[in-house]
């Protein structure tokens, strides 16, 4: 799973039928330091994430059909936390 | 997943038989400002209805072989939908 920040969203009317109904959100990986890396992804939402959160994304097929109780769903990343805060240990 | 444009259409002139169904185009992965980012694709098309021009969102690895019907043809990269918009929420937005 990554840590990611919700940037915006992807609008799409023709698609596979397991994406009817969901969100698409767009979200940028972040860094240790909660920085943006450059990299981003699309994600289905699971749970309601919005603008500008800071939210776990799981990026893995099996688990992301798991999720969906899908066995054929064609999705990679998931939306499955939204974060409150982030610790960092002491280095 | 990730943003792409249709880029092309690949016309076969001959094909494994477990992809002779399977509608081929190129495309141009992108950036989520929709700017070109790495290098261009060759992608099945799961929604069929896909052309050039059009923005995408894609798929690779196992997910793509799920996105076509019949399921679980071998392919690496396929588009699972055609997107209508793309939003990048401002910075103020996002901060404020």
């Amino acid at each position: 799973m990554i840590l990611a920040r919700i940037t915006g969203n992807v609008v799409s009317t023709i698609h596979h039928p397991v994406v009817d109904g969901k969100k698409m959100l767009l979200a940028e990986r972040l860094d240790q330091d909660g920085k943006a890396t450059g990299g981003y992804l699309i994600a289905m939402d699971a749970i309601g994430a919005g603008m500008g959160e800071t939210v776990i994304i799981l990026d893995e097929g099996s688990g992301a059909r798991q999720i969906l109780d899908d066995a054929q769903a064609p999705i990679r990343s998931i939306v499955v936390g939204i974060v409150d805060a982030v610790e960092l240990g002491p280095s | 997943m990730l943003l792409g444009r249709v880029i092309g259409t690949v016309v076969p002139a001959m094909l494994v038989d477990e992809l002779s169904a399977t509608p081929l185009l190129w495309v141009q992965p992108l950036d989520r400002e929709g700017q070109a980012n790495g290098d261009p694709l060759v992608c099945a098309d799961g929604t069929r209805m896909a052309g050039p021009g059009q923005m995408i969102y894609w798929v690779a690895s196992r997910e793509a072989a799920l996105t076509l019907d019949p399921w679980f043809v071998p392919v690496d990269d396929a588009i699972v939908g055609l997107v209508d918009e793309v939003t990048n929420y401002s910075p103020e937005e996002l901060d404020g």
